[in-house]
């Protein structure tokens, strides 16, 4: 039933730079016109795209093997609860999680956060108590933590960044207090791409005894990510940014904590035993995982992570960083381009704004060019306020994406510059 | 559809140069608008004479569609009565966002150049951020008006 990815190009263990060619030829969504003008897509960091074993795996699913998981005995069933587990193993190893106990299934980064605010934080915070993130997250990190302050009286502090989108790790020293409970620092940042050093900051949290909460949203699909490494207490991401469906996601946490915290939702599933007098909850991780999950998602992101695995994470970050180093010299030539966020660690984010030209209208001008870009606030208003704008232009790259497609982003760009600059 | 059919000439001379682009701390009315999607925010000031609104301005910053649709607001509307000025936003209305409706494009003067907004979906808002944002400021709305 798991076949193994029909990619002809990915051949794990050799060296050789992605043949983009013919990935591009995976992924259908790429070979269509936008207005007249081939589809440049460069909103990566937005949603990525899907290639054609994701979609098929999917479709495969519903057609042959659909059945609720782990209830049945019958064989679809059966087949389901292997084919979701299967999944859950596949992203374990991805991440290098010690267990699949500590792979959670949610609808994505979001819900990842809610859940570990409301379970793990709401019960333990009080008055006088300190969470602290950084100046960069994106409001899915912000929010929820915000919402456990005012439940619980706790404070929410906040790291500053520098001028190039970094985080301060000096100030991170000063904010350190004993009240510190739970430091959620993001991995990458959606609107600058800076890559944070979360080792760092990992350990020096830890060290103190303060658990530490990932946002990986952005990292998963760009960088490798080895959880035991790390040693973080959780890790969020989501599979629409990592060539899987939307609606799916993980997180991961470790799994002392995990058998600690309450569920967040109840329902069937969860649950061992059920009267009307006591409720027995079921194993981690199905503990958090009340409710038929999204098994097509789940496994969709099986095969999106079969997927980037025999590609190599490790060339498709070569890749876009590559592709990054052109982008920003063809971008520096544009009159009137400012940089947002010139972090020395980037991933392949290039956010920026022209001179006298709203992003919203770039947004549109480049539309028309077949160009996809994001315009607007990316969910991360405080670092728009940090850098006096009220939007940037944000042009993300993937794997797959090209230096002819950055040639058009700046052709198009051209135009915008003679239009309304 | 052409993008020069969404920013024409008057409309990128507009935006290069708003009119009536300033605060004006003695007016009688002024309300703010919001347009959180792409960032657009700005004040209208109106000042009154009875119910002839006799100085009008903007002050802010946004995209070209917003900045010079409230450029064009200012220059249409200082002079007119309230109930007129009501009965422009009412047109403006139908003609961003109705193509079932016929406008009578020789009343509307150069607002007339904003007509090409209604086959660009996303922008909508920003060409009606600045007639609500009036509308507020003529009701004396104390909340910000918010597109979204």
């Amino acid at each position: 039933m798991r076949a193994a990815p029909r990619t002809a190009l990915a051949t794990p263990g050799t060296r050789a730079p992605l043949d983009v060619a013919a990935i591009r030829r995976e992924f259908p969504v790429l070979a269509q016109t936008v207005r007249g003008k081939p589809l440049t897509y460069l909103d990566n960091a937005a949603s990525s795209q899907r290639p054609q074993v994701v979609i098929d795996s999917i479709s495969r699913y519903y057609e042959t093997t659909h059945a609720n998981v782990h209830r049945g005995v019958h064989t679809l069933s059966q087949q389901a609860t292997d084919l979701f587990e299967g999944a859950r193993e596949k992203v374990r190893r991805f991440v290098n999680a010690r267990s699949t106990k500590e792979i959670v299934f949610v609808r994505g980064t979001t819900e990842a956060v809610n859940l570990v605010a409301q379970s793990y934080a709401r019960p333990r915070l009080g008055p006088g108590d300190e969470i602290l993130i950084s100046w960069l997250e994106h409001h899915a990190n912000i929010v929820p933590w915000q919402m456990v302050c005012e439940q619980t009286g706790a404070t929410l502090k906040v790291i500053p960044i520098n001028l190039a989108g970094e985080v301060d790790c000096d100030a991170f020293e000063h904010l350190l207090s004993p009240r510190t409970r739970l430091l959620a620092l993001t991995h990458v940042s959606n609107a600058l791409g800076t890559i944070v050093p979360v080792e760092y900051f990992v350990r020096a949290a830890r060290a103190r005894g303060i658990p530490v909460l990932l946002d990986g949203a952005q990292a998963v699909p760009h960088l490798k990510v080895d959880l035991q490494a790390l040693d973080c207490d959780f890790y969020c991401f989501s599979g629409h940014k990592m060539c899987g469906p939307t609606g799916i996601g993980i997180l991961y946490g470790r799994e002392a904590l995990l058998r600690e915290m309450p569920p967040w939702q109840g329902g069937g599933d969860m649950i061992l035993a059920v009267s009307f007098t006591r409720t027995i909850y079921n194993e981690l991780p199905y503990k958090f995982e009340a409710g038929t999950p999204h098994i097509a998602g789940a496994i969709g992101l099986g095969a999106a992570v079969d997927y980037l695995e025999a590609l190599g994470l490790d060339r498709i970050a070569a890749a876009e960083h590559a592709l990054l180093d052109y982008a920003t010299r063809q971008l520096s030539a544009i009159p009137g381009l400012r940089f947002i966020g010139t972090a020395r660690e980037k991933a392949a984010v290039a956010s920026f704004t022209i001179e006298n030209i709203h992003p919203h209208d770039l947004g549109t001008i480049l539309d028309h060019e077949g160009v996809a870009i994001r315009t607007g606030h990316h969910c991360a208003m405080p670092v728009m306020d940090f850098f006096g704008v009220p939007a940037t232009a944000r042009a993300s790259f993937a794997f797959y994406n090209t230096r002819d497609e950055v040639d058009r982003l700046v052709a198009a760009l051209q135009v915008a510059r003679e239009m309304l600059g | 559809m052409d993008l020069k059919d969404l920013y024409r000439d008057v409309i990128v001379d507009h935006n290069r140069n708003p009119r009536n682009f300033r605060a004006m701390p003695d007016a009688d009315r002024h309300a703010d608008g919001y347009n959180p999607l792409c960032g657009d925010k700005l004040t209208v000031y109106v000042k009154l004479d009875g119910d002839r609104i006799s100085d009008v301005s903007f002050h802010g910053s946004g995209c070209a569609i917003s900045v010079a649709s409230a450029s064009l607001l200012t220059e249409s509307i200082k002079g007119r009565t309230v109930p007129e000025a009501e009965r422009l936003f009412k047109s403006m209305h139908d003609l961003l966002t109705r193509d079932d409706v016929a406008v009578d494009l020789p009343s509307l003067g150069k607002l007339g150049a904003l007509s090409g907004v209604r086959e660009f979906p996303a922008r909508v808002k920003c060409a009606s951020l600045c007639w609500h944002t009036l509308d507020a400021a003529l009701h004396q709305q104390d909340e910000p008006v918010k597109t979204e």
